[in-house]
């Protein structure tokens, strides 16, 4: 398998050589550039001590700036032309877009999923973490909610499929509404806005495991003390969550909640296997890929408008990150 | 719902129920899939895969046979319905036991079996539970046996055919090791290269350390849709075009972020004093990350590590977009999304197994792993 010896050559090139960049390249600085020796020894060592985090940095500074730096300016330069790259539109690809009805759907579609998927994740996070925390098999109960997160998007949307298909024979919702006495089939991916809904689930299902993880950790960093004492003080157990300990871990379920609605505005996959963006279920990312390959000045156009978006949420992450530096 | 003594045993009850109720909520989509993947392809669209350990019933047709013995003014044909090539086609199995037969495809379960029908014209037909039928006609037969239509329990039969299929005759194979080709190399190279970066933004002192930080904290969020159009066209332009080199530098920097925050957050909280002390005996850093950081960072290392293999593994988008679209290098959620949904939409024998190959590995590795891939959840998101 040539492709094979191929991938493992490539790990050794990679590895190898960024041992032997970061060896190297220290080597050289401390021998030849700045040489702690001679007359200006001392000065030597403070300049290569000044030099020397950017000799770490280099690499990983150097593959940020290319892959995620530079798109953001070139994706927005490649926006403003048509089809053709030499084909200067200003904005008029944005202009287009706003005025094009699938646009819409997808962009109100996209903030449907931006709130209900991280408010129902969180939810069933918080309630499976609270449920779970004093129970003696709770950690099973926890890795089996959890592990739907080691599933590709694309695998769930399979399984999700098989449960939703349009036959009592075969989906498991088909079956249950057999058995109510509803007797014909329904195709809940059909069903006109509700079946966003259903996509959604999908992505509820995976995520929920995350919010239950972090939030349990959030749940048993609270101190004692002040659980105790609303205790004495006669609080009944829904007062002491959410009067107790839903405001003490308040700033974590923030964090949940955002990091989730990022992830959200970025997932393609679902919508993409499930529906292919039919019966009006497009998002912006899978409108997205519509484009892709086709049209790049559109393309980035959306993908421009999806970086607006989160814009917020990565204005306040860096805030939040730049309080806990200080 | 600690401590409360009067209300414990019956809110610990409903506690138990429902993370029951929760849990299995949570399993049974997947378990649907997995059973399915066992199952027959008939077998699947005949019944639940929730009754896949009962005997499903399949309506199948046959013809009696041909030769018949006169008795009195009758003709008679005796035999054995399973013995009728068409009507063993349906029991790959073995057929079970019968429960309804009829002689018109409208209504293929009229009578009960062993009842005796009339069929007028003075024919009558009789179809046991075990297959054995008795048909009478006043007429002689002639080369083609009377149409008999009938239903039967097909004992639950679980099969590995499926993952033969897959495995051999759709190229899954080729996939899969498409997929471990882009994974592997992913995974590995960002992890050193993020791990000098995160020691210099923990552990060195300069100018714009925090800036940086800043920057890191912000590109985790940048979404990738940015980075397709203009890295393809760059790819494009410098000859690496779409291969797996090209997917590889991808899944290398859009893991950096990651990579350096998670790193970094960690390393910072690694004792001071044991990082003062080998300065002090005179260790350069590079010797202090080598001999130091880097080990006692393993837990760091290996979260990232399962993050990153989850995150290459089970990608789509990054995948459609950086490798070729030719049969020869599409990864599995290609295949799979592409591939087999669309030409196989209705073979769920053949999806639900492709599924399982394709999730298999990431199961084991996330519960193998699940202590590192929680520890480094919390590293990055709880403080």
């Amino acid at each position: 398998m040539p492709v094979i010896l191929q991938g493992i050559v490539t790990i050794l090139i990679g590895v190898g050589g960024c041992v032997a960049y970061f060896y190297l390249s220290n080597l050289v600085l401390d021998r030849f550039i700045f040489p702690a020796k001679g007359e200006q020894a001392g000065r030597n060592i403070n300049r290569a001590n000044a030099v020397r985090p950017w000799l770490f940095l280099f690499p990983a500074v150097f593959v940020l700036g290319l892959y995620l730096v530079y798109p953001v300016i070139g994706s927005f330069i490649r926006s403003l032309y048509g089809r053709e790259a030499g084909d200067f539109v200003g904005f008029g690809n944005y202009i287009s877009l706003f005025g094009s009805p699938d646009f819409q759907t997808a962009f109100w579609n996209n903030v449907l999923w931006a709130v209900f998927v991280p408010a129902a994740s969180t939810f069933f996070g918080l309630l499976a973490a609270q449920l779970t925390d004093k129970l003696s098999w709770g950690n099973i109960a926890k890795s089996l909610i959890f592990m739907p997160m080691a599933i590709s998007f694309v695998g769930a949307s399979l399984i999700w499929k098989f449960l939703y298909a349009n036959d009592a024979d075969i989906g498991l919702i088909n079956a249950v509404r057999d058995m109510l006495g509803f007797s014909d089939p329904i195709d809940p991916l059909q069903i006109p806005f509700w079946n966003n809904f259903f996509l959604m689930i999908i992505l509820v299902w995976i995520q929920t495991g995350f919010a239950m993880v972090i939030l349990s950790a959030a749940l048993r960093g609270i101190p004692e003390e002040t659980i105790e004492a609303a205790i004495l003080d006669g609080a009944n157990p829904f007062q002491l969550f959410f009067k107790i300990k839903v405001p003490q871990i308040m700033p974590t379920i923030v964090v949940v909640w955002t990091t989730i609605t990022v992830l959200v505005l970025k997932v393609f996959d679902i919508v993409y296997t499930m529906t292919g963006g039919n019966f009006g279920t497009e998002i912006l990312p899978s409108y997205m890929m519509d484009f892709m390959f086709r049209d790049d000045g559109r393309a980035t156009a959306i993908a421009f408008v999806i970086m607006i978006v989160v814009l917020p949420v990565m204005v306040w992450n860096i805030v939040q990150a730049r309080k806990e530096v200080r | 719902m600690d401590g409360m003594a009067g209300h414990k045993s019956s809110l610990s009850w409903a506690t138990n129920i429902s993370v029951v109720v929760l849990v299995l909520l949570w399993l049974i989509p997947t378990i649907g899939l997995f059973v399915s993947s066992f199952r027959e392809r008939d077998q699947i669209s005949a019944s639940g895969w929730w009754e896949a350990p009962f005997a499903v019933e399949i309506t199948a047709r046959g013809r009696t046979a041909t030769e018949a013995t006169p008795e009195g003014d009758l003709f008679v044909v005796t035999g054995n319905i399973y013995d009728d090539p068409e009507a063993g086609s349906f029991f790959p199995n073995g057929g079970g036991e019968i429960v309804a037969f009829g002689t018109r495809g409208v209504d293929p379960s009229e009578f009960e079996a062993g009842t005796v029908a009339d069929l007028g014209d003075g024919e009558t037909l009789v179809i046991n539970p075990d297959g054995s039928y008795e048909y009478r006609t006043p007429e002689e037969p002639g080369s083609r046996g009377q149409r008999v239509y009938f239903a039967a329990a097909s004992p639950p039969a679980f099969t590995l055919d499926n993952y033969r299929n897959v495995l051999t005759a759709d190229n899954m194979d080729r996939a899969f090791i498409n997929t471990l080709t882009v994974t592997i190399p992913a995974t590995i190279i960002p992890i050193l290269i993020a791990a000098f970066a995160a020691y210099a933004l923990a552990w060195m002192d300069f100018p714009g350390r925090g800036l940086l930080i800043a920057i890191v904290v912000g590109l985790l969020v940048v979404p990738l849709q940015l980075a397709l159009v203009p890295m393809l066209n760059l790819h494009n332009a410098i000859g690496v075009g779409q291969s797996f080199l090209g997917i590889w530098f991808a899944h290398t920097a859009f893991g950096m972020p990651l990579a350096v925050y998670l790193l970094r957050n960690y390393m910072v909280g690694l004792p001071r004093d044991i990082i003062e002390s080998a300065k002090v005996d005179g260790a350069t850093d590079f010797e202090l990350f080598l001999r130091i950081i880097l080990p006692l960072s393993f837990p760091a290392l290996a979260a990232f590590s399962i993050f990153q293999f989850l995150w290459t593994w089970n990608d789509l988008l990054v995948a459609k977009v950086f490798l070729p679209s030719d049969d020869a290098s599409k990864v599995m959620t290609v295949k799979i999304a592409d591939d087999l949904l669309g030409s196989r939409g209705g073979d769920w024998g053949i999806l639900a197994t492709a599924a399982f190959v394709s999730i298999a590995v990431p199961l084991v590795v996330f519960f193998a792993m699940q202590r590192f891939l929680v520890r480094g959840l919390l590293a990055g998101s709880v403080k």
